[in-house]
């Protein structure tokens, strides 16, 4: 039963291949908008500094919504990123700070404690089939805690000992910004080309039927949550390096922004459905809204309300897509 | 009630005029459920609706209470149109449902679930005195005198229950009455409360549909008999005109056996032994083999057993206790998880291929490619597109699945060819023990047939092939054995030319005839 058949039908996939593009073709012309909004209504924006802020701001939260796009594919949630980011720049400014360790070092225990916390999250909900809402809730509270409690609640100042990883690049271009695109780019890759990428989409789609399929879903859902907490954990030392100081209170709401950056993106908070080029999108969106705004000049109550409002509205838009495109189909 | 002529099938009864009237009734969900079924209803007579699980009974009975509209075809009550958008509606208009699943609030006390809807209350506070007076009145018709009316329903057995929910029938008007399944978790003696009150309503002028699986219910009870089959009409009959055995083959069809030809060869050595499995008190105590190059059936009713019978020996539920011996070997496999099955060469197609069988939301391709990605794939687990799409067409092939193309999403697909799917998936993980858990329900006949001659390729194979399935002619054509479950134990097995219908229907209620005796 295992001879070659007969030639493959060899028609590529145009409906979906045209809905993908559609996805992003949507994306990038909402996002041109809002630059152009942007550009017509204040001198100050459209500028190289506006762009350099931009760029500086966003790699971080790239990777982290990265992760998040993960998690929300398998239909799993993870709330403690933001307060892990905490604890990962707490652990990277005590090491070299108070314990005087070299640079190495310090980055190597500040994965650890990401995948750590990572390791956590998906071994007590994945073990004991605990919502990861509430497990990751409880991971919240815990590495905000870790944070202070390693830091002493005081700010530790770096300085320059971590300059390089912030400041070096290439053409131009930082090390975090491209070690982000990088990053979005393999795991786009990865989600749509490989078995561990089916998976992730099939699980988030019906877990049980894969379960009963013999593929043994808890292994990947623990490695996807592992893979946040390191990627968490890249983000730190990322910001620690742009601040050159380690706040324990650094990433407070950060899964909130990322959540919402990857809802924009158009995954699916059911499970089963998403791109990580979507989410670099969302990502992009959320930093152009905040820096436009600021540049027209709106205080933080205004930025707060309309960031909401176009959560809302993506999420809506994106419902009516779906369903239309769903008519079309039957 | 004058003027409409009644009774003009094939009854050969005295015309008379039909309380309730069904004409050309159609209906489907994903395959048709009902068609084009004519149904009617006399005043004071019971009439008995029987087939097979999934013939379209129940479909019909929700129709006729309300729950359900049809796709076309109408109804007539008293003469009158009648076409409930709502089960309040029908039962404003008289027809009442006492359904097969328990409709209670566990939460309400008895009172209360009987008279939901009309409880007594004066200036919207309930009366309570007048609400359990009125309450253990009905409780009394249905012999529950021992049941307190401000007694919570969830602290009551299910055949309790059962009778509460009668009674909360009973409490209302009717003209039509109802009754789909009603005796599955009864004891014998509160059988015969219901019958009484059965003959009751009848003498009342009432019209009873009567859904049973129980032919010597029917026989006792009934007055005219209709089977349903595939979602038609095979006959409307007066009951003391049919014997059961016309009644069964009726019900099951007789088109199957000149379709399908087993012809049956020396079976090979035992590729599955199972050693008193237990699991709850749905699987207790099983014990049987499965050879290489045959086909075990197993037969019994809903709820007996099969189906957490093969969860469990497929890893997907823990047993509690048992072993199971894989190709002759010596010592127990260890089987604790699908995958573990999966590795030793178990396959299981579940009985529910929508939640647990397939992924509706992905393409065909994926579907198919699910479980052998590792096969599919070079360093880091990097799919090779032009290799899955190329196995993936060749199964859509094999197994002829009519698709637009192998990227058509699942969900899209009619049920028959969902099934295939699953199929193709499993046949290409090629594993060596095969268990198929119900797999024609719900498929139109076309894919039937073709599903029969997998599982019978897949025997001549050297394949050891289970099949657990409710239609009893499936398996009496296609079985080279076949086992009876009854009430979590394995009844009796049976070798082809041993078998009758009527011993393997003794065997399944084998188990259910002890508890009555035990409980009564």
């Amino acid at each position: 039963m295992t001879t070659r058949g007969t030639p493959a039908p060899t028609a590529r996939r145009p409906a979906e291949l045209r809905e993908a593009l559609a996805d992003y073709l949507g994306m990038a012309i909402a996002l041109a908008v809002l630059v152009l909004v942007f550009s017509l209504s204040t001198r100050h924006f459209f500028s190289a500094v506006t762009f350099k802020t931009i760029a500086n701001q966003i790699p971080s939260a790239l990777i982290v919504a990265t992760g998040m796009t993960y998690i929300l594919i398998i239909a799993e949630i993870d709330l403690s990123v933001g307060s892990v980011l905490g604890l990962c720049s707490a652990v990277t400014g005590v090491t070299l700070v108070q314990f005087h360790w070299p640079l190495w070092a310090a980055l190597v225990s500040a994965l650890v404690a990401g995948l750590a916390c990572g390791a956590f999250n998906g071994l007590v909900s994945v073990q004991w089939r605990l919502p990861s809402f509430i497990v990751t809730l409880g991971m919240l509270e815990m590495a905000r805690g870790g944070a202070h409690f390693v830091t002493q609640s005081q700010t530790q100042y770096i300085g320059s000992a971590i300059e390089p990883v912030a400041e070096s690049g290439v053409f131009g271009l930082s090390l975090p910004f491209l070690l982000a695109v990088l990053i979005v780019a393999a795991a786009q890759v990865v989600l749509s080309r490989t078995v561990f990428g089916r998976y992730l989409v099939a699980i988030g789609t019906n877990e049980e039927a894969v379960r009963l399929a013999g593929i043994d879903p808890r292994k990947i859902k623990l490695a996807v949550f592992v893979l946040t907490g390191l990627l968490v954990a890249i983000a730190a030392v990322i910001d620690t390096s742009r601040f050159q100081s380690a706040n324990p209170n650094a990433g407070t709401g950060f899964e909130l922004q990322a959540i919402a950056a990857v809802v924009i993106g158009g995954t699916s908070l059911m499970g089963g459905r998403g791109s990580v080029i979507s989410t670099f999108f969302g990502v992009l969106i959320i930093a152009v809204l905040n820096s436009g705004l600021a540049a027209v000049g709106a205080k933080d109550e205004t930025k707060r309300l309309v960031t909401g409002a176009v959560i809302v509205a993506a999420v809506v838009v994106d419902h009516y897509r779906h369903r239309l495109g769903r008519a079309r189909t039957s | 009630m004058a003027g409409v002529q009644g009774g003009a099938s094939n009854d050969g009864m005295t015309p008379a005029n039909p309380l309730l009237r069904a004409t050309a009734l159609r209906k489907s969900y994903a395959s048709p459920v009902l068609i084009d079924v004519d149904f009617d209803v006399r005043s004071g007579e019971v009439h008995a609706l029987v087939g097979e699980n999934g013939a379209g009974k129940s479909t019909l009975a929700r129709i006729i209470a309300g729950l359900t509209a049809p796709e076309s075809g109408s109804m007539t009550l008293d003469g009158e149109p009648y076409a409930p958008a709502s089960k309040i509606e029908g039962e404003r208009r008289g027809v009442r449902l006492v359904m097969q699943e328990l409709n209670l609030i566990g939460n309400l006390t008895v009172a209360e679930s009987i008279f939901l809807g009309e409880l007594p209350h004066r200036c919207g506070w309930i009366d309570y005195q007048e609400l359990n007076r009125k309450a253990r009145n009905m409780l009394a018709r249905v012999g529950l005198e021992g049941v307190e009316p401000g007694q919570l329903v969830k602290t009551l057995g299910v055949g309790q229950q059962q009778l509460v929910e009668i009674a909360a029938g009973l409490s209302k008007h009717c003209a039509v009455f109802i009754l789909d399944e009603p005796t599955a978790a009864l004891t014998a003696p509160e059988i015969e409360l219901l019958f009484a009150q059965v003959n009751a309503l009848k003498a009342a002028g009432v019209g009873i549909v009567y859904i049973s699986h129980r032919m010597e219910e029917i026989q006792r009870i009934s007055d005219r008999i209709t089977v349903l089959r595939d979602g038609q009409i095979v006959a409307t009959r007066p009951a003391t005109e049919v014997t059961l055995n016309e009644i069964v083959n009726l019900m099951v069809g007789r088109e199957l056996a000149q379709a399908i030809q087993r012809t049956p060869k020396p079976a090979g050595p035992v590729a599955l032994r199972v050693n008193g499995l237990r699991r709850g008190t749905a699987v207790q105590d099983v014990s049987f083999e499965a050879r290489r190059g045959e086909i075990l059936g197993f037969a019994g009713l809903m709820g007996s057993g099969r189906t957490e019978t093969m969860r469990a020996i497929f890893g997907a539920d823990r047993p509690d206790a048992g072993e199971v011996y894989l190709h002759g070997a010596e010592r127990p496999a260890r089987i604790h998880s699908p995958w573990e099955a999966v590795r030793q060469g178990i396959a299981l197609l579940t009985e529910d291929r929508k939640q647990q069988g397939l992924i509706l939301a992905m393409p065909v391709r994926a579907n198919v490619t699910l479980m052998c990605l590792s096969r599919l794939s070079r360093w880091l687990g990097w799919i090779e597109r032009a290799r899955e799409k190329a196995e993936a067409g060749r199964w859509v092939q094999a197994l002829s699945i009519r698709c637009a193309s192998p990227e058509q999403r699942v969900v899209e697909l009619s049920g028959g060819n969902q099934q295939k799917v699953v199929v193709a998936k499993w046949l290409y993980r090629d594993c060596d023990i095969l268990i198929f858990d119900e797999p024609t329900r719900g498929i139109d006949v076309g894919a039937k047939f073709e599903i029969y001659h997998w599982l019978i390729q897949l025997a001549d194979q050297g394949k050891a092939v289970i099949v657990v399935s409710s239609e009893l002619m499936e398996l009496l054509v296609l079985c080279d054995r076949i086992a009876v479950m009854s009430a979590g134990r394995l009844a009796a097995v049976f070798a082809r030319g041993e078998w009758t219908q009527e011993k393997i229907m003794a065997a399944a209620l084998s188990g259910h005839l002890t508890h009555a005796k035990v409980s009564a």
